[in-house]
């Protein structure tokens, strides 16, 4: 019965050695060297600052940005440093309570020729992660009017810039299209500021 | 409803099966010991792991021996966690000091990942460091599914061999495992998921500024850092505003790869694979679902192959792949369909060119319904236990079919090795209940099914069931288990069934609102991972030892054929069959009834 736990000892400390030590240092030295950029969490440098990462969604609420998705994290949402969905079921009370206040948080930013028209799913949602980078397309189409607005821009400038950020399906296949709000939101300051 | 969801998993299923046999072959050589493309390379890396740790290969081991070699790595492997979890923060590799981990939830992830669970009560980012991550539980993902494919391996050898008292060596099938088969995939996926943007790093979190700042509310803390609470002992809450974002770093790709082709589930950071770092594209999103089931599928092969008739490893192939397509169907119609209660409020959730349309709420938009649903059903499928989306956001029907998958035993695929070995338990109470039913002893490929065979398989069926619904009913009953639900009425009993669904089969998923890092659900979930993952390996060690020593009888007009479309659907009827009469009373309770309440009658 004891007879291999002396080799049970040895092999653990060969595994921990190959799989625990070698094998990460040895994809961290590729990924470092090779891909260093996504590696180091896909940063979005602005003037040597890094305003954000490519891949983490921000919270978003003044009328002349587009709107992430309602995030779960606490205490702020958006926080990378508590990942969390919301967890709530689809007869939740609270989930019920919450797209409520989204609808009417959407509708009452939008101008009044909007109000009647039905939300994007995901716009008034929580995402898996609350870090949740992306918009559908019909996400972000339901808010150009209203950035538009604000910003004093033409709607079709900004419809422009939408489609410009709209990334497809992988091979028109994979995944969903979807539009990137912090990159948007970062064209956008970037049309005011010329 | 778009041609997409429809097509993708087309594609998934023809990119699986078209890998199955490549690979099962590999590995059928690689287990019996023949050269293979990777022998120059890694045969000299083999040679002095046996030579450091004192291993004679040659030796092969009769199956109490191999048995408690098992047994005290992973006893060994648990320790190393529990210790390396409590002594984190005086460890190097910890830039985020990170304090001792709790001795209750320590041990349940000890537990959880030397048993190839990886059930986690803890959030990553928040709880562990860089060296607990990497010396601890990405060491234990490969080794515990190094241990189920060993345990495959000789219920194989035990089919193929003839009066003997052995069933190969122990630690020769753990080393190839984990050096021929995990490791060169691992590098490889991790490779790859890099370039997509899974971090891999040793850094400190970094931080940015958010381009608009917000304003929220946090819990008011007093001089010494403690919060406030009000005069009925509620947390005082104060406005805050946040201008900074931290941006969580670590190395997370390499364990990311191998989570998944252990089908060990446990995620470097709190969402799993949902988390933009884990997972941030499509194309990163579909490397690793299917590495879920890459090797899980591929030994229907392997098996096959080692006991001589390719047909036998299809058979088994073609009845987990028929459960699977039905079930994902249901899974993916019932997110799709999405929460009538929400559409009645004035939300769209229709599919269109522009949105992907459904149950929104726990997923994310870069994966939508179809693949978020091809995921859950997959992990679940597999004892993977990684998510992209939150099962526990599922609609009732959506959430049923993980839920369910569990129930059945984990054998649709299955966890490597410990799915198809409790596929084969399956085959062997299949062609017993045939046997029954024409008045013969059953035998399987030329090995006479006994009382002693028979006995086993029940243990192995039965252990499961009795943690899953015993474990439940403790939950319900008592005021500890009830404290940790976080949604009200059937769904909260379904969160309760999902958790020890997930821990008394070895998945690791979790319906996740559950606040299951107590001292209750950590010691109860604890001890059903255990004994659920060693009362099922040894009594399949024990049919490997007892079928071993027996001869081969040549088939006759008796015996029932098991690899005609006749065996496929008596295999699909015992495990349904099983699995159905097991759970349906205790599916009502949670997802029937909340079914109805999501539709009332009008």
């Amino acid at each position: 019965m004891f007879k291999e736990l002396k080799t049970a000892f040895l092999m653990l400390l060969v595994f921990t050695l190959i799989t625990g030590v070698a094998y990460p240092l040895l994809v961290t030295v590729f990924a470092q060297v090779a891909f260093n950029d996504a590696a180091n969490g896909s940063l979005i440098m602005r003037d040597g600052k890094a305003v954000g990462s490519r891949l983490l969604g921000q919270p978003f609420s003044d009328a002349g940005y587009f709107w992430s998705r309602p995030s779960a994290t606490g205490p702020m949402p958006y926080n990378g440093a508590a990942s969390s969905g919301s967890n709530q079921g689809p007869l939740s009370p609270a989930l019920h309570e919450a797209v409520e206040g989204r609808l009417a948080a959407l509708r009452e930013a939008s101008s009044p020729a909007d109000a009647a028209t039905a939300v994007p799913v995901d716009l008034v949602t929580a995402s898996s992660s609350g870090l949740d980078p992306h918009i559908s397309p019909a996400a972000a189409r339901y808010q150009i009017e209203r950035v538009a607005t604000t910003r004093k821009r033409p709607a079709e400038q900004i419809a422009a810039l939408v489609a410009q950020h709209t990334e497809p399906r992988w091979l028109g296949l994979l995944g969903e299209p979807r539009v990137n709000v912090l990159e948007l939101n970062l064209a956008l300051d970037g049309l005011s500021a010329k | 409803m778009s041609a997409v969801p429809f097509l993708s998993s087309l594609f998934f299923l023809a990119v699986l099966t078209a890998s199955v046999k490549p690979l099962g072959r590999y590995m059928a050589r690689v287990y019996q010991g023949e050269r293979t493309l990777l022998s120059p390379v890694l045969g000299p890396l083999e040679r002095i792991v046996y030579r450091v740790a004192g291993v004679d290969a040659s030796a092969s081991m009769h199956w109490t021996r191999y048995a408690f070699a098992m047994l005290w790595l992973n006893v060994l492997g648990a320790l190393a966690v529990y210790g390396l979890q409590r002594a984190q923060s005086i460890l190097p590799a910890n830039p985020q000091s990170m304090g001792a981990v709790s001795a209750d939830s320590a041990f349940n992830t000890a537990v959880s990942f030397a048993t190839n669970t990886n059930w986690q009560g803890y959030a990553g980012e928040a709880t562990m460091s860089y060296l607990t991550q990497m010396l601890g539980l990405a060491v234990q993902n490969f080794v515990s599914a190094a241990c189920g494919m060993a345990v495959l391996i000789a219920l194989i050898r035990g089919f193929s061999s003839r009066n003997s008292d052995s069933i190969g060596n122990f630690w020769v099938d753990c080393t190839r495992s984990i050096l021929y088969v995990l490791l060169p995939l691992s590098l490889l996926l991790a490779g790859a998921l890099v370039t997509q943007g899974v971090v891999q790093s040793f850094s400190p979190y970094a931080t940015v500024a958010l381009v608009q700042p917000v304003d929220h509310e946090k819990a008011a803390e007093d001089a010494e850092g403690k919060p406030r609470l009000d005069a009925e002992g509620k947390p005082v809450m104060e406005a805050a505003r946040t201008t900074e974002q931290k941006v969580p770093l670590g190395p997370a790709a390499s364990q990311v790869a191998i989570k998944q082709l252990g089908t060990n589930g446990g995620g470097f950071f709190n969402v799993n694979s949902a988390h933009p770092f884990e997972n941030p594209t499509p194309l990163s999103n579909f490397l690793q679902v299917l590495a879920i089931l890459l090797i899980p599928a591929a030994f229907c092969y392997t098996f096959g192959a080692m006991v001589g008739d390719t047909r036998q490893g299809w058979a088994i192939y073609a009845a987990m792949t028929f459960v699977f397509v039905a079930l994902l169907g249901v899974a993916t119609w019932a997110e799709q369909t999405g929460n009538p209660q929400l559409a009645a409020r004035g939300v769209d959730d229709r599919a269109s060119a522009l949105q992907s349309g459904g149950n929104m709420e726990g997923k994310e938009v870069r994966f939508g319904i179809a693949a978020s649903a091809l995921w859950a059903t997959t992990t679940t499928a597999a004892s993977n236990g990684s998510v992209n989306s939150m099962h526990d956001s599922y609609t009732p029907l959506g959430g049923a079919v993980p839920m369910w998958l569990m129930q059945l035993g984990e054998v649709i695929y299955g966890g490597v090795g410990s799915g198809l070995y409790g596929m084969l338990v399956f085959a062997i109470i299949g062609v017993f209940i045939a046997g029954l039913m024409i008045g013969r002893t059953p035998e399987y490929l030329g090995k006479k099914l006994e009382a002693f065979e028979i006995k086993m398989a029940a243990i192995v069926i039965l252990v499961p069931p009795l943690f899953v619904l015993a474990g439940t009913a403790l939950a319900v009953m008592s005021e500890a288990g009830r404290a940790g639900i976080a949604n009200p009425g059937a769904h909260g009993f379904s969160e309760i069934l999902y958790a020890l669904s997930s821990a008394g089969n070895n998945n690791g998923s979790a319906f996740a609102g559950l606040s299951a890092n107590t001292p209750f659900y950590n010691t109860l979930l604890g001890v059903a991972m255990w004994c659920s993952r060693y009362w099922l390996a040894i009594p399949v060690l024990a049919i490997a030892g007892s079928l071993a020593a027996k001869k081969t009888v040549p088939s006759g007009p008796g015996t029932l054929p098991t690899h005609t479309p006749l065996f496929v659907a008596l295999l699909i009827g015992t495990v349904l069959v099983v699995g159905a009469l097991t759970f349906v009373p205790a599916l009502a309770l949670g997802p029937i009834v909340e079914h109805l309440l999501l539709y009332p009658a009008r």
